[in-house]
Parts: structure tokens; sequence; C-alpha cells
């Protein structure tokens, strides 16, 4: 498919790295050569220096011919100017834009429906719903969903009184009725896809595969009672993020309290949202976050503008309320390997997160196209990747029994949806026409359900 | 250093060299020299033996592989280029075509190089296998072996662009279309394509044999310049000498222009500003010279095609001859000269310094007047209409400064050989630019097995620096590749 990305900052960057590696045709449109330079040594595609909303620039970039082109510039306008443009120059041109101002939130649908716009992205209002989500499983670090959120994949680290610790993986199946599947074990860094016989132990993150239905059996048991529901949460910073996290937070009738260090910021945040507490501290003041009463919270979330700040302080409010859920914010991609290493509970990066959903828009309008990956995420550092394949077509690897199939080492199926029934694969189970399937590899960039096999 | 990916690639040009060598080996059998096709068809078994054998060890993929950057490919493309000069000497060495092994690298070089440069003083001894080997050197060294691989591989890990970007010549490398593979699949189709179109209509000579019509469109395709037998180009009809020159032309010309002329972008084809530079100069030249003549007395009729010709061959550094142009005046000497200096255009199968890079010095010049004129004016050098980056001409310029030393060296050492200046200079000229005749005693006629061993080495390295385009080998010798 020829994609064209306006924008090739960190996100175009992303998204240009993954799409041509899923074996897109990319074009990268940028004003700076300096920030094209990089994308054209390290990435295989093509880039156009020039303003992505001119019409002479997006003809050299291929317009005519392309079928997709996301904008994401760190202009509202621009994105939106892009995506018109693109629109009357080529009708069949799908079109993608970052717009992140609050003021066109309502918009969103209008913009739709007059541009032409498939897909309006709106990174804080993303950031927000993943924290919310995150919030209301509280054990988990991270929630990604399959089968249209039938079948949900969850990360979590055993602490010492779990009931996990030092039980072996087939012990956790079995005990809930093995519909609870343990597909990756992170021990000491190291990862593997675990076979029945591992043990668990605390410290390891882990992550586990299970139909939604079971999400808060698995939750009441696993879990210490203290994080069963969260009640409190307090938000380090009232930005875009910390007001849309705040609003959906009510909602849910949960205790919000805001500390934010801008008066004028403070004012606007107590207008606008009612039942939560607004703080005009700055919290870098151990004694403010202290006063706002840290130590009784259930969760803490760190949204300050920067990643340092937001680091120290998740840090600190892991000492002094061991039992909070952390949840931190970090804008930079770059030092994810020794981040991911720091007791600061779950990151959520903003831009990865829009890569993320744009990524999945892509794969979805592809499935249409024959190739079958229904979704993808990339877990631990990017050193696993669990798939979703639909099959729609023979395959070798139809109607053999699991037992008798030679997949590749270090890859499980962790799920077998089969119309309304979610079967969690055992040796005697077949894969037939018309199933989703799971899997969980080491193996990066599978294309098709017929890869699982070894070569 | 990935050592691994290296040697993985190189491993690939080593198989791939098997396969090529195949090709004479067949030629041999067609020929009846059973025993040159047997030598042949042993090197070729031995190539790909060697491959395998690599093959076999490098198959399991390390857990975690270092990268594939900028640096292994130039150090892949330099290793690349030398190791096939190396194996495609062996046949020609055993089989006593070039008895002397450094002569038949030598040879192989300049093929492979598209010089055309021979120390072959008499084709008709040598067996045709041999022959055609030569030639198709040229072919496949003109689009690049690199090239080649990167179009029929799954992709290389890392970025492959390094490689393109050392094989293929010119300032800059303008991907045609976003994948790469894609890219080196277009260009070499379009090889294909106008190497095949040229060998079409030289079938309507009747008097040229398939053999020497085969082996004339792959030096021609390659801006080669072996001839096929001893009388070379002055042999043969005037309808192929005009075909050609035309074809000379071609294959000097941006590749970009046949991509963007397939792809119905005619006007943006036309409007290339390299393109208009390579025509008007290749014009130019012909009329001064053709002026010259005419006023020196040589007559004017009889010489347009000369002149035509060999402006052609020389400035897309070719190196046919259909006359002895070492008999006209001096005046026409240094035209040639020039033309040498010049090259092709960027993105050809041409060698020289590339019309884009004289573009883009020139452009400069005016630049700096500008600027002493009015010190506070803003100036930025253009082409196509668009701005060209500090980086390109830095770079431009610092490969300028390279290629003059290297060839003041080069003439230092070749000069110790003790011959006439305009021979020894222009010796170094015909091998660096990659044309393949110069004047003197390496003028129309002469052969390159005059000079002495050392000298003949330092050209061999001149052929495939110039082809390269320098910087790949100076990377390879340069100690902090080879740092940790």
């Amino acid at each position: 498919m020829d994609i064209i990305i306006v924008g090739c900052g960190r996100v175009g960057y992303i998204l240009a790295d993954h799409l041509s590696k899923e074996k897109h045709n990319i074009t990268l449109i940028d004003t700076n050569d300096h920030r094209l330079a990089p994308a054209l040594a390290n990435l295989d595609v093509q880039a156009v220096m020039g303003n992505g909303t001119t019409y002479s620039c997006l003809m050299e970039a291929g317009i005519k011919s392309a079928e997709l082109l996301i904008a994401v510039t760190g202009e509202d306008e621009i994105n939106m100017i892009s995506c018109m443009m693109a629109k009357k120059a080529n009708s069949k041109c799908q079109t993608i834009a970052r717009i992140r101002k609050p003021e066109y939130l309502p918009e969103r649908n209008y913009f739709k429906q007059a541009f032409g716009m498939s897909m309006i992205i709106n990174p804080e209002l993303a950031a927000a719903r993943e924290i919310n989500q995150l919030i209301n499983v509280p054990a988990a670090l991270e929630i990604d969903s399959f089968a249209r959120g039938r079948v949900d994949l969850l990360r979590l680290v055993i602490s010492e009184d779990s009931i996990l610790n030092g039980m072996k993986v087939m012990e956790v199946s079995k005990k809930f009725d093995r519909k609870v599947l343990i597909c990756i074990q992170m021990h000491n860094g190291e990862v593997t896809i675990p076979n029945g016989n591992a043990v668990l132990s605390a410290g390891d993150s882990i992550s586990v595969i299970l139909p939604k239905p079971m999400i808060s059996k698995f939750y009441n048991t696993v879990s210490d009672n203290n994080l069963s529901t969260i009640k409190n949460v307090m938000i380090i910073g009232g930005g875009t993020t910390g007001e849309y996290l705040a609003e959906a937070l009510c909602d849910g009738g949960v205790n919000v309290r805001i500390i934010e260090k801008n008066p004028d910021k403070c004012d606007v945040l107590a207008e606008q949202l009612l039942k939560a507490d607004i703080i005009w501290g700055d919290a870098s003041n151990h004694d403010v976050l202290l006063a706002a009463g840290l130590e009784d919270m259930d969760a803490f979330v760190t949204l300050t503008t920067t990643d340092s700040e937001n680091c120290f302080l998740s840090l600190y409010a892991g000492k002094v309320a061991p039992k909070c859920k952390l949840i931190t914010r970090v804008h930079k991609l770059e030092q994810d390997e020794i981040i991911t290493t720091l007791p600061i509970g779950s990151i959520i990066t903003p831009r990865r997160l829009t890569a993320e959903y744009i990524l999945q828009f892509v794969r979805a309008k592809m499935n249409t196209k024959g190739s079958n990956v229904e979704a993808l995420y990339e877990l631990m550092d990017n050193r696993v990747e669990a798939l979703e394949f639909s099959i729609r077509d023979d395959s070798p690897v139809l109607n053999i029994p699991l037992a008798n199939l030679q997949t590749k080492n270090n890859l499980l199926i962790c799920a077998i949806v089969r119309g309304k029934k979610i079967i969690t694969p055992s040796g005697k189970d077949e894969l037939k026409l018309g199933d989703t399937v799971i899997v969980v590899t080491t193996h990066l960039g599978l294309q098709d359900i017929s890869d699982i096999l070894a070569d | 250093m990935n050592y691994r990916a290296v040697t993985k690639v190189t491993n690939y040009v080593v198989g791939l060299m098997g396969l090529f060598l195949l090709l004479p080996a067949m030629i041999g059998v067609i020929y009846k020299e059973y025993h040159v096709a047997l030598i042949y068809l042993a090197v070729a078994g031995g190539c790909l033996f060697v491959y395998t054998l690599f093959w076999h060890f490098l198959r399991k993929e390390p857990k975690r592989s270092r990268g594939f950057y900028g640096k292994e490919g130039f150090v892949v493309t330099a290793l690349s280029w030398i190791i096939m000069s190396l194996i495609g000497a062996l046949p020609m060495c055993i089989a006593k075509d070039i008895p002397h092994y450094i002569d038949a690298v030598f040879e192989v070089a300049s093929g492979l190089s598209t010089t055309g440069a021979s120390v072959i003083p008499d084709l008709d001894v040598v067996s045709h296998a041999t022959i055609f080997f030569r030639s198709f050197t040229h072919w496949i060294g003109g689009m690049g072996v690199l090239v080649f691989i990167l179009a029929i591989l799954p992709r290389v890990s890392g970025s492959p662009l390094s490689i393109l970007k050392a094989e293929s010549p010119g300032p800059t490398v303008s991907k045609l279309v976003p994948k790469i593979q894609t890219t080196s699949l277009i260009l070499y189709g379009l090889y294909i394509g106008l190497t095949v179109l040229e060998f079409v209509l030289l079938l309507f000579d009747k008097d040229l044999p398939l053999f020497v019509n085969i082996c004339h469109t792959m030096g021609t395709a390659g801006t080669g310049g072996f001839s096929v037998t001893n009388s070379g180009q002055a042999g043969m009809s005037q309808y192929t000498q005009i075909i050609t020159t035309i074809f000379m032309l071609l294959f000097g010309a941006n590749f970009s222009f046949y991509f963007l002329l397939f792809s119905g972008k005619i006007k943006d084809a036309l409007k290339i500003e390299e393109l208009r530079w390579y025509f008007c100069i290749w014009f130019i030249a012909v009329s001064v010279i053709l002026a010259n003549l005419f006023f020196s007395g040589y007559g004017f009729k009889e010489n347009i095609l000369g002149a035509a010709f060999s402006c052609a061959s020389l400035m897309t550094t070719t190196g046919y001859t259909i006359v002895d142009f070492g008999q006209w005046p001096v005046f026409t000497h240094v035209v040639l000269m020039t033309l040498m200096f010049v090259g092709g255009c960027a993105g050809s199968t041409g060698g020289g310094f590339k019309v884009s890079r004289i573009m883009l010095m020139i452009k400069q010049i005016g630049r700096e007047i500008r600027q002493q004129i009015h010190p506070n004016q803003v100036y930025t050098v253009r082409v196509d209409k668009k701005p060209v980056s500090q980086d390109v001409l830095k770079s431009c310029n610092t490969l300028f400064i390279a290629y003059v030393l290297i060839l003041i060296v080069s003439c230092l050492i070749v000069s110790l050989d003790n011959f006439d200046f305009t021979t020894t200079f222009a010796g170094v000229m015909a091998t660096y630019n990659n044309i393949g005749v110069g004047f003197g005693k390496v003028c129309v006629g002469g052969c390159f097995n005059i000079f002495s061993d050392s000298s003949k080495i330092v050209m061999i390295i001149d052929m495939l620096a110039g082809r390269l385009e320098i910087l790949p080998m100076l990377i390879l010798f340069h100690p902090n590749t080879w740092k940790k």
C-alpha cells in the first residue's frame, strides 16, 4: 500500500519505521531536511522536502496513487489542511489527522463528515483513556484487547504476597478452569514464553491472556485486597490529559485530586471540573504531596511536562505509599530500556500510543485486502509480539491437532475464538477456517498464520 | 564492524561471480574451446563451493545481530569489487590468455570498473570465452553487482541505502520509489531494456557477427570500451557507429530520466538540469573540435561522425574509438581530456567526475563571486530549482580534493616508469576516469601492457576507486573503519 506521512517528527518516524517493515511504500514529507535525513538513512522510505499542505508537494509524493495519508505534524491546522488537500487531489485516498487542541474535540465528527477524514487521533485523549482503563483494572500495568474486546492481554508484576508467587504456570491455568493462560514471563530481564512447568516468582512481569468476563475473577484472586478497586486518585499536572482523565474518572465515581502549580490554570480547572479537588501547589515539594494526602491514595498519576520530574515523583510516591498504583507519563521514547527497569509502575507514552492507534487502523485496512493480521501489539520493549490472525483462506495449519503441529520455538497459540466461544487451546484442539487466533511470539514480523510453522 | 553481515553480503557476491563465470564457460563450449571452458567451469565451481560453505556457516541468525550501518555498506561494496577482480582474473590467468596474474587482475578490474583499458596486445590469440567474459564484466560493472543483489535478495537488514550510495555514481542518490528493492529492480529493468534495444538495432547490420554484436553492446551499455577484434570499432559500418554513438550518450544519461519518461512525466524528464548540461557540453565539445579541425585543414564533413563519436565515447567514459584522434591538433586533445574529466551523468553507468558535480562546483564559483560583490547577500545553490544542502556541496568539494590528490599521487608513482608526460598523465586519467583510452603511447591502438607491475597496481586501485567514486575505497583502507 502506498502511504504518505506528513511530518517526520517522532510519531512520523515510528510510523514510517513500522509501516515500511510491514512492506508498505512510505513517502515522508517534511519541511526540514535534517529531520528527513535520519529516516532516509535508516529506513527503507522515500522523502520529499516541502510543505505537506501544498498541492505540488503532495503530487511529488505521489498522492495520485496513495491509499492513505497520515498527517502528524506538530500543528493541528497543518494536519487538517494536509488531509483536505489530499482528499481533493485523490478522493480514494483515506486520511488520518492528529488533532490535539481541546477546542477541536467536539468538532471531530464534523471533520470526519465534511473533510472525509477516516480517523482523527488526539494523543492526550488516547493517553487519558489508556490511563482510565489502567485505573479501572488496577493490577494491570498494560491492557491490550483482542477479538473486538472479548479477549484481553494483561501485564502485571507479581508481588511478594501474591498467590501467584511460587506457582507453576500449569497450576495457575488449572485454578481458573483453564481459561487463563500465562503467555509471557519476564524474569530478571530475560523474556521467555513459559511452558507449563515454569515457576513464577515475585518480581516477575507476566502477561496473561484471558476472556473479558474472567477479569474480575482473576483479579480478586490474584491481587492484594488494597488494590482491588481504586477510589482515590491523585493527578499531578492539570494539562489537557489531566483534564480529560479527571473528567473520565469523575464520571466513574472516583475521587480525583489534581495538583497544578499554575494558579490561572487551577481556576480554569476548578470551573470545568465540578467534582474534582484542585490544589494549587508545586508537586516537587514533598510537603505539598503529603498535605494533599498522598499516603491515602490508591493511584498516583504524573502528567507534568518533564519526563524526569514524572519519574522522580513516581519513585517518591512508590516509597511513601507502597500500595499505591503508579502511572507515569514519559514523552521520550529513547530511554525506554532504562525507564522500564525503574519501579514507576505503568508507563504511558502518548507518542507511542498515537503510533499504535494509527498502526492498528492501517492493519485493519490491510485486512480487508488480504493480509490477515487483525491486531498486533508489541510487548516487553518490542521483544515480543502478540498478534491476532483471522483465518480466511486455506492454510497448511488447519485441521491438525495442535500437538501435531510443528510450530516455531518461543511461540504460543494463546486463544482461539470460534464464533462466540473462546477456547484456550490444548493439544487436541485444531484451527479451523473462520477462526480468530491469538499468537504470542518472540519472532517478530509474522505476516500470516502459516508463519507460525517452524522453518 | 559487523563482520558477519559483511562476510554474508560479500559471500553473495562470490556466489554470484560463480554463476557469472558459467556464461564464458558456455561460450567456450560453443566455440569448441573445451580446455578454456573447463577452466572457467572449475573456477565457477570453486566460487559456488566457497559460497555454499560460508552460507552453511552463516545460515543461523544470531540472537542479537549488530546493525548494518553506512560503514558496513561502504566496506562491503569496496571489498566486493576487489574480490570480484581477483576471482575474475583467475580463469584468464590459468587459461594462459593473460599469463601474468597482475595483468589479468588489471584486465578484469578494467572490465568491472567499465574502463576498457586492455593489456592484451593481440586479441586474435585470445579465446572467445575470455573475450566474452571481459565484455560481460563491463555489463555487470556498469549498473553494479550489489544493486543487482539488492534487487533479487530479500531485504538485507539495516540500511542498504549505503550500498546503493556507494555503488551508484553521483553526489546524491535519489530513490525512484520508496522501496529500495523496487528501485533496484527498476534500474536493472531499464538497463536490460536499453541493452536489448541496442542489440536489436545492431542486428540490422548484416556485417556485424552476432558474437561481436553481443560483446560490443555490453561494452556500450556499461560504458566500458573493450574491443572484440584488433580493428576495434573503426572497422564497423557507419550504421553501427551511429547507433553506438547514440547509445553511448543514452547510457551516460541519468537513469531517472528514463524512469520519469516511462512513468509519463515527460515534462519533468526533459527539465532535468543535469541532462541539459550533459548534452550541451557534448554538443559544444563536438562543435569546437569540428571548428578546430576545419580551420587546421583536416576537413569538416568527413570528421563529423568521428568527432561526435569520440566526444560521446570519452565523455561517457566508454573509450571506443573509430578515428585516431592522436593525429588531431593539440587543442582537440585538451577538449577531449576535459570531457574525460567531466564524465557522464550521476545515476548513469558512466564514470568521471560527473556532470552534476561540475554543475555544483561552477554554481559555487558563481555564489562566491556574488558574495564578494555583495558580502551580505544570501544565495543558495539550486539544482532543478531546488536548494542544494550544504552537506552535499561540502562532500562534492571534498571529493574533488580527494580526486585531485589521488590523481597526483598516482601520476607520481606511474611516472617512475619514465614515459613521456602525456603518456603518464593520460594513462592515469584514462584508468582513473574509467575511459580506457588516452593520449601518447596509450592513445588509439595503444596497450597498457607497457606499464610496470607497480604502475598497473596503482591503476587497478585507481580504476576501482574511480568507479566507486573514491570514498568507499578510502573508507576501506582507513584505520578508523577497523577500530573497535
